[in-house]
């Protein structure tokens, strides 16, 4: 095999992906900015899963981000409607103004 | 994992009661088209065959114990506890929940759907052998309940409890997940039982580091599922801004079940690293307790005040996970039970007493309801005086069993501050009674009209469980005991 990219740079990779998410799903303030960091969370960890598959020399991991991929699709069809509705009833997208229930 | 895989009848058998769920789920989805949204009855009624052939097939399954699917699924004593009591709880939320949505005009046939298939999920994760099946059971569970939180979707503090519940619920998913695929690179395997002997057989400082590391973020994902502190932030909104059934629902159903996978993680596939998770749930579990008693003596609305109070009963639940003995374990079961009857009984009297567009929801709209509605308000005070944990009833048991089985861990100084909280929590929940018994009723009180059959059928069930749990403990302990042995 010629040089290839050492495995633990793809796990670093992965980290400041899995980083980047939680800053972002903390520091922003738009709702959909903040779903998309929690997809950016999610593929971090499908990096993870497919580098541990490759270096362990099993599926399991593969099956693992196949089953992520799925349930991140069909969250994002739930999370994106209820997005919508409160879009419809309030007219704004920004998580500050969403808090009708602070105490 | 073999090259080819037939299900034979006996898994089937074993999985049976999660088939009849979604048969009965999807069957509602076709009748809905064809009957229109006027035929209530029809979609409670399947919903209610649907939950009791599965508490029947769940029960049935028990006396075929073993392993299914590939090891994926475990039935056992552990998992048969839990699914009965999630499916238990999907019944009450059935009965609690039409008069409510005739009330507020909403579509029932989703509702009774999406409730079906969070129980579901609920009971995949309560046999669960493997971190995918968890994974999977998790999110069937929790999307579902996503979307029940904010069901009346043209409701405001609807669409805030759930837009709140999907971001962090996510989120928690997410903390999760990353904290598998390490469990996964250190071990090699996602077999709760595989990554047990791994990690008995050592592998090094470095793996067990790695091992504590990932267990770390996994007890992140598992806290905010159960709202333990410092990761309960979510719950005091959703709970106060969901429909009152709802809130019912998702205070027992879902946080019986993410108890049962944080027990079956943390004491089966860590089990060899007690060490190194045990300060966290510790110091988790203190820290829970506090802020959700503290946090309940301030509220005026009773949701929000139920909301903080199931925080604080997380916390004992955590306090029984620390003791990471089989008596916690058994203490841990027996405490979600009761909880659940006397969770479901308080926020059925709410969802009957809020009147449409939930109006009336606090604490001094209450006022006089005892004059009102005499054996109402003493049901509600039934419930009341377990959640406080008042001898004769299961709330009482649930903690003594707790605090003994920290004793039994040498956390003396987790159980004097955990009985010192139960004292604090004595004050709010004692205040809603002196309202409902001392004060002058109100125009929410003179307004009120009779139970609704369900409603009735709920509270008196779950009056007489958390009295036959306060009476009779050893009826669910000895099974409780039984079964709490989660490695074999």
């Amino acid at each position: 095999m010629p040089t290839s990219v050492p495995i633990s740079w793809y796990l670093i990779l992965s980290a400041i992906l899995f980083g980047l998410g939680v800053a972002g799903f903390i520091y922003r303030r738009n709702i959909i900015t903040v779903f998309m960091s929690i997809e950016l969370m999610l593929n971090a960890v499908n990096l993870t899963f497919i580098t541990f598959s490759y270096t362990l020399k099993k599926v399991d991991g593969h099956i693992f981000s196949f089953f992520v991929m799925v349930v991140a699709a069909a969250e994002a069809a739930v999370g994106l409607a209820i997005i919508l509705t409160v879009f419809k009833n309030r007219e704004t997208l920004m998580i500050d103004d969403i808090s009708s229930m602070k105490y | 994992m073999p090259a080819s895989f037939t299900p034979t009848a006996i898994d089937y058998l074993r999985f049976l009661p999660e088939i009849l769920m979604i048969v009965a789920g999807t069957l509602i989805m076709v009748m809905q088209p064809l009957l229109g949204d006027n035929k209530r009855t029809a979609f409670s009624s399947v919903t209610l065959v649907g939950f009791i052939a599965a508490l029947v097939a769940a029960v049935a399954a028990n006396d075929y114990p073993g392993l299914s699917f590939s090891n994926m699924l475990i039935v056992d004593g552990f998992a048969t506890f839990f699914r009965v009591l999630v499916i238990g709880v999907g019944i009450f939320t059935v009965l609690s929940s039409s008069e409510y949505l005739r009330r507020e005009h909403a579509a029932s046939a989703e509702y009774y759907a999406l409730l079906l298939f969070s129980v579901a999920g609920q009971c995949v994760m309560a046999t669960a052998n493997e971190l995918i099946m968890i994974f999977i059971g998790l999110e069937i569970s929790s999307i579902a309940t996503y979307i029940l939180a904010g069901y009346l979707r043209d409701d405001k503090r609807n669409n805030e409890a759930a837009l709140k519940y999907f971001l962090l619920g996510s989120f928690a998913t997410a903390f999760l997940l990353y904290g598998i695929a390490w469990i996964y690179g250190t071990t090699g395997s996602t077999n709760l039982a595989d990554i047990r002997s791994f990690l008995m057989t050592g592998g090094g400082a470095r793996n067990l580091t790695l091992a504590g590391t990932a267990a770390a973020l996994m007890f992140v994902g598992f806290a905010f599922k159960v709202s333990a502190a410092p990761f309960q932030i979510w719950a005091p909104d959703v709970y106060q801004g969901a429909p009152a059934p709802v809130t019912l629902f998702m205070s027992a159903g879902p946080k019986a079940a993410a108890f049962a996978v944080f027990m079956r993680v943390f004491i089966v596939a860590f089990g060899p690293i007690t060490n190194r998770w045990e300060p966290f749930v510790w110091s988790s579990a203190l820290l829970t307790m506090v802020i959700g008693n503290f946090a309940a003596l301030a509220q005026t609305n009773i949701k929000r005040l139920l909301a903080y109070s199931s925080i604080a009963h997380a916390g004992y639940v955590m306090v029984a996970i620390a003791a990471h003995n089989q008596v916690g374990v058994a203490a841990a079961m027996f405490y979600l039970a009761a909880y659940a009857f006397m969770n479901i009984g308080a926020f059925a009297v709410i969802t009957h007493f809020s009147r449409q567009g939930e109006k009336y929801v606090n604490v001094d709209d209450l006022a006089g309801l005892g004059w009102k509605q005499p054996a109402t308000a003493a049901l509600f005070s039934i419930f009341l005086l377990s959640l406080i944990g008042v001898p004769l009833t299961g709330g009482f048991f649930g903690k003594f069993y707790i605090f003994k089985a920290a004793l039994d861990a040498n956390l003396v100084w987790l159980s004097i501050l955990g009985l010192l909280n139960s004292a604090v929590a004595a004050y709010y929940y004692l205040r809603i009674i002196v309202v409902m018994y001392m004060h002058e009723p109100g125009v929410s009180t003179l307004t009120l009209e009779p139970l609704s059959p369900g409603i009735r059928t709920t509270l008196w069930a779950a009056a007489l469980g958390t009295l036959i749990l306060g009476i009779f403990p050893s009826l669910l302990l000895n099974f409780a005991t039984n079964s709490s042995a989660l490695v074999k």
